[in-house]
């Protein structure tokens, strides 16, 4: 009792909805480069959350900081309420990054052995590899397996201290369609088991799929949170796709279209709303075909919310 | 206070001291492991000295004598100063250098895993690796060379030699902070091997010429050969005191460097 007060830690972390892991209005900077500014950002138990933003944009950064490898020049990192450095945290945390080179000449078995032993309460050998999907892998030695192995193996490091909150960063990079469909489910499982995961992705299709709620964030700005619906909304519009014989810059003058693109033989309307201007294109191309109309997906809500921030940022610079 | 509560506090308490020592074992064991299947390391380090010991102390010069000690017992001190030297320097500065380097270190210190481990773990290895070099020129010495000497000596300069890998092993953490994983083995080298020849580790001390054995004072490799070498007799000048002195001191000094290293990693890397 007395230690957990000494040490202000809030235990009680297992409720679903409180903050497990914060940024609170931190700076971080390399030398001259501003890698995050000024982000507030909180992660809440039993939740997945992304965050998502093109490379650059400080997502590592974010991460680095919340497993303690370095402070940040203002502002504040709490893990578990409290210091991410604190060896009781970090036994409750497991962080999976963007490596260079793991040694090559242990086996896979070997790996997680040692890492296992870091952790006072790990998953058994067997269970960890099944997570992985390594069963097969785990006499090979790590110089000998090809890179969507590799990464398997570096969240079997993640996930071997059956550890309460798992920082992933582009946990899926390398990894073929499968292997990363497979991936998914196994993190899903986990937040199933009560975990809380955050990933850090430049993939607009994993944000979508996985998350529970996605924070964009653009050189070193978080620029939206939200479910992931709650950041396609705003920017709201309708992507009208069809095959036509109008040119494209007379599609342009139609109201309401805010862009149009060519796609093959196919070309590709942005509106905000998709009726009045698919009235129009009925009525002045008869021979239209091909006729989609979808609701405008992640990657023009990314994309618009991207384009916005640069053109801000070069004010605040 | 509920049953989920009191569980979240015994995660939290901190681990065993069993628990701590385990991790350490495995560490020094899979570092160990690690750097035994790295042909490239075990050969290198293990075979110059037997080399040069074979050709310069077995197959030419084993009947000659240097100021009174024979030459197969004479370079069993100096090359296994050699060897010593060259198993801690590589063991640590290049590991250090590219774990560091390419991120892996990163993990490592984003786990639970204590830091004094990895680097405890990686001075163990490299006395075992020291002890390995000493036993087997030991053993050629003794089967082709005709060297004799109690074994309260043979344990003596044993033990000499594989304390004597600390300094170099504190000088490889120095070094390991302060290059790149491809610029660590040349900067290696191209320190060690002008250090071991002023130090009289190739040719003997006393063959070297005046300005040479001046430098050489102030050379680790120097003091700690002058350490084995006492142990067969050979040794020249000053106390033992003074010899490891110097090695105690070069190790701090050190083992400064390496921290200042350490802690400049936690601002510096970017990502």
């Amino acid at each position: 009792m007395i230690a957990t007060m000494e040490q202000g830690q809030n235990v009680d972390t297992v409720t679903p909805g409180s903050i497990v892991a914060s940024l609170e209005a931190v700076n971080k900077n390399y030398g001259n480069v501003r890698a995050l500014r000024g982000v507030d950002f909180r992660v809440r138990a039993g939740q997945i959350v992304a965050l998502l933003g093109p490379n650059g944009a400080g997502k590592t950064t974010a991460v680095k900081l919340l497993l303690g490898l370095m402070p940040p020049n203002t502002g504040r990192v709490r893990v578990f309420g409290g210091d991410p450095t604190n060896p009781e945290n970090r036994m409750r945390t497991g962080a999976m990054l963007q490596v260079g080179r793991v040694p090559e000449t242990l086996r896979v078995r070997e790996h997680i052995d040692l890492f296992s032993t870091y952790y006072p309460k790990p998953m058994s050998s067997t269970k960890i590899l099944a997570a992985a999907g390594l069963e097969k892998l785990s006499d090979r030695k790590f110089g000998e397996l090809s890179g969507g192995q590799k990464q398997r193996v570096l969240f079997a490091l993640a996930i071997c201290g059956d550890p309460d909150l798992l920082l992933l960063d582009e946990p899926t990079l390398g990894l073929d369609v499968e292997a990363r469909r497979l991936l998914w489910d196994e993190i899903r499982h986990l937040v199933g088991r009560g975990k809380t995961v955050l990933l850090t992705t430049h993939y607009l299709q994993e944000a979508d799929a996985l998350a529970d709620r996605v924070a964009v964030i653009n050189q070193g700005e978080i620029i939206a949170q939200g479910t992931p619906a709650e950041i396609k909304a705003q920017t709201s519009g309708k992507r009208i796709r069809c095959i036509t014989s109008l040119s494209t810059p007379s599609l342009r003058q139609i109201p309401g279209v805010t862009e149009v693109k060519e796609d093959r033989e196919a070309v590709e309307i942005h509106a905000r709303e998709a009726e009045p201007v698919v009235r129009e294109l009925l009525a002045r191309d008869a021979k239209l075909s091909g006729l989609e109309i979808t609701s405008a997906g992640l990657e023009e809500a990314f994309l618009a919310l991207t384009q916005d921030s640069a053109k801000n940022g070069n004010h605040s610079n | 206070m509920s049953a989920a509560t009191m569980t979240l506090n015994n995660a939290g308490i901190e681990r065993s001291s069993r628990h701590t020592a385990t991790i350490y074992l495995k560490e020094a064991k899979y570092e160990f492991l690690k750097n035994l299947r790295l042909r490239m390391y075990t050969a290198s380090v293990l075979s110059f000295p037997i080399m040069f010991y074979v050709l310069f102390g077995l197959v030419l010069n084993s009947k000659e004598a240097i100021g009174g000690t024979g030459v197969p017992t004479y370079l069993i001190a100096t090359y296994g100063t050699f060897g010593v030297m060259g198993a801690s320097l590589f063991g640590t500065a290049a590991g250090l250098a590219s774990d560091r380097g390419l991120g892996w270190l990163q993990v490592k210190r984003a786990s639970p895993m204590p830091p004094f481990a990895y680097f405890a773990a990686k001075v163990i290895t490299s006395m075992v690796f020291s002890a390995i070099i000493v036993l087997a020129l030991f053993t050629l010495g003794i089967t082709l060379g005709g060297v004799r000497m109690p074994f309260a000596d043979f344990a003596r300069l044993l033990g000499t030699l594989v304390a004597g890998s600390l300094p170099f092993s504190a000088m490889g953490l120095a070094l390991g902070y302060f290059t790149g994983p491809n610029s660590a083995p040349p900067a290696i080298n191209l320190i060690y091997l002008p250090m071991s020849f002023c130090s009289g580790l190739w040719v003997p001390f006393l063959f070297l010429p005046k300005v040479v054995r001046q430098i050489a004072l102030v050379l680790p490799p120097y003091h700690l050969s002058q350490l084995a070498l006492g142990v067969v007799g050979a040794g020249a000048h000053q106390s033992n005191a003074t010899h490891w002195e110097v090695l105690g001191a070069f190790t701090m000094i050190c083992l400064g460097v390496a921290r200042i290293g350490f802690q400049r990693d936690q601002g510096k890397l970017y990502g």
